[in-house]
């Protein structure tokens, strides 16, 4: 028989705010916005979870971009994250506080966490979240995510338990316009997990070699695919016209698995989900699993050759040219224009 | 070493068919993977037992019979012995119900076979429903550590393992004892293809079907009386026309238009 461990005392809608140096992470910020929405159907406060060391800075963000109150775990032992640590504050502020659902964010660090979190609280977790609404029905959350690598979307209920929990990749949602004179409720958390009972060790770390590429944070992004026909495209065409746009360079899995350039750079399903102002496809035919990872786009642009490609079922503008003539062309245009 | 690697076998993704009453998916009838990360979970297991010939690896799946399919193409690529846990109690099973069968049946194949499993392998996530919970709730009902997004493990030293995790800007090597649970992403290598031999071998290998009652399974916190989530609907998404089409007399042309249209509409 499923049931919960408590009956929530109000509607209120937590937000998992993941920070890194005592900042917030876009992802938590960015889940505020449907956060309040919700909560606002709901009537429930909206409630940042910061869990951190030194994360002053992380509290005042979760206000400014929308908190109506902030728990906050300042602690050592969560300055590195992991998962014995963290799985234990979140389910001890959950049972002490019973909140009625919880967000959060569909980062590495998310899927390790929301998992561990929902299995010790014996209640349902719904990941990588594209949509969410009340059920009319039942009232609570409806969790609207995509399967089989967007080829079925479907909405999920968590009708019997608490909290209602779920995840969003970065980039699906957009922070609200911050507010930095925004202050509210503060919790302190004292609850420290016994450093000594963390199960891992770190032995080494080695940082990524060259450019770190940030797809989930940019505005714009520029992306290569099967179409170049090799790895001297990225050089010679993708980078300068992702240059000349101030973006960044991304790929499709099937130029990630010909080796043409790193899996750091890679849009998808099993790559990164990312949500720019503008995204430019070339070269790229647009299978489901590429169309996952950048459908939340604001304004989707593709070059192809081939005016059959599905890329042009999801693109606002679509041209049908070869990349090597078009994108130079463009890049010249803009950096023309910007002299 | 005693390795489980937990895999499921996933429809084409470009076949679907649901079952209007339930909402699930009707598997029987769509052509059968290999859930790709899982075979990435297989191939870094088999590659500790490349390096110590004492390393048994073990085979898991919760499936319907036709699944039996995945766990002989698992056997011809390092596995020694397979287990299907087949039972209607099990079906329709979320990710928590699928995590609590898995241990049990975990359980169930270490009391059968007089062993103790050190290390507990799943692929990051099924290709099919792409939640990647399944690895951290099993781990979570065995009580064990975990890593996720590894790219190889490796013992090391008596009673631990190392694993290079991936991270959004690197990579850490990470230890922990066994027994422990790692889920595995898409390493900097590929899976190694079946010999004619071995194929054969799986061809005649013998995989016993566990029900639920041999696992001890409590059909309450199974299938999908032991879902905490309900799928309410499953939908196509609606196909999309798209846009404005551009293809001018040349190519510079083409850029040109298209660059008017993105400065118009203040994109760029």
């Amino acid at each position: 028989m499923l049931q919960s461990s408590y009956e929530p005392q109000s509607k209120d809608l937590w937000v998992f705010i993941e920070t890194k140096n005592g900042k917030a992470r876009n992802v938590g910020l960015e889940l505020l916005n449907p956060g309040r929405r919700l909560a606002a159907i709901q009537g429930g406060k909206t409630v940042g979870l910061v869990i951190g060391y030194n994360c002053d800075e992380a509290v005042k963000e979760a206000f400014a971009y929308g908190a109506d109150k902030v728990i906050v775990m300042d602690n050592e032992v969560y300055d590195h994250y992991s998962t014995d640590a963290y799985t234990a504050a979140i389910v001890h502020a959950v049972e002490k506080n019973c909140p009625y659902s919880m967000l959060m964010g569909a980062s590495p660090l998310g899927r390790d966490l929301g998992p561990r979190v929902a299995g010790r609280l014996k209640t349902g977790l719904t990941a990588d979240c594209t949509s969410l609404d009340i059920d009319e029905e039942t009232g609570r959350i409806a969790w609207t995510r995509p399967a089989f690598g967007g080829n079925l979307m479907a909405t999920i209920l968590c009708p019997f338990t608490f909290p209602q929990l779920g995840t969003c990749r970065p980039g699906v949602n957009k922070k609200l316009e911050p507010d930095f004179s925004r202050t509210g409720e503060i919790e302190k958390d004292d609850y420290a997990f016994p450093a000594d009972q963390i199960r891992i060790k770190v032995l080494e770390t080695i940082a990524e070699e060259g450019e770190k590429v940030d797809l989930e944070g940019a505005e714009i992004i520029v992306s290569g695919g099967r179409g170049l026909g090799g790895p001297e495209g990225f050089v010679t065409t993708i980078k300068p016209l992702a240059d000349a746009l101030g973006g960044v360079v991304g790929s499709s899995r099937a130029a990630v698995d010909a080796g043409w350039i790193a899996h750091s750079h890679q849009v998808g399903q099993t790559g990164k989900t990312v949500g720019p102002k503008l995204y430019v496809a070339c070269g790229i035919s647009g299978a489901i699993q590429h169309l996952a990872g950048m459908g939340s786009s604001d304004f989707i642009v593709c070059i192809n050759k081939d005016p059959e490609a599905p890329i042009f079922g999801v693109a606002d503008l679509g041209v049908i040219g070869n990349l090597y003539d078009v994108c130079p062309a463009l890049t010249k245009l803009i950096l023309a224009d910007k002299d | 070493m005693n390795i489980l690697v937990c895999i499921k076998q996933v429809p084409d993704t470009t076949i679907i068919k649901i079952d209007p009453e339930t909402n699930r998916l009707m598997r029987e009838g769509v052509p059968a993977i290999v859930s790709p990360f899982d075979a990435y979970a297989l191939e870094a297991a088999a590659r500790i037992k490349d390096q110590d010939k004492d390393t048994r690896i073990y085979i898991l799946t919760m499936g319907p019979p036709q699944a039996i399919d995945a766990l002989r193409e698992c056997l011809s690529v390092g596995g020694d012995k397979a287990f299907l846990v087949s039972d209607r109690v099990c079906g329709g099973a979320d990710t928590l119900a699928t995590g609590y069968t898995l241990a049990c049946a975990k359980e169930k194949i270490e009391e059968s076979e007089g062993i103790k499993f050190d290390m507990i392998m799943f692929g990051k996530q099924a290709i099919d429903g792409d939640t990647a919970q399944v690895g951290p709730q099993t781990a979570e009902d065995l009580d064990l550590p975990q890593v996720t997004y590894g790219w190889e493990v490796w013992p090391n030293g008596e009673g631990k393992v190392k694993v290079k995790k991936e991270l959004e800007d690197g990579f850490e090597w990470l230890e922990m004892n066994t027994p422990c649970v790692v889920t595995i992403t898409k390493p900097d290598y590929e899976p190694r293809f079946p010999t004619i031999k071995s194929k054969m071998a799986a061809r005649k290998a013998e995989i016993p079907v566990l029900s639920a009652a041999d696992c001890n399974i409590d059909p309450e916190r199974a299938g999908l009386k032991g879902s905490p989530t309900k799928v309410k609907k499953s939908f196509t998404p609606p196909r999309k026309e798209g846009g404005l089409r551009i293809k001018e007399e040349t190519p510079e042309e083409s850029a040109k238009k298209l660059y008017d249209l993105l400065r118009d509409k203040g994109i760029i």
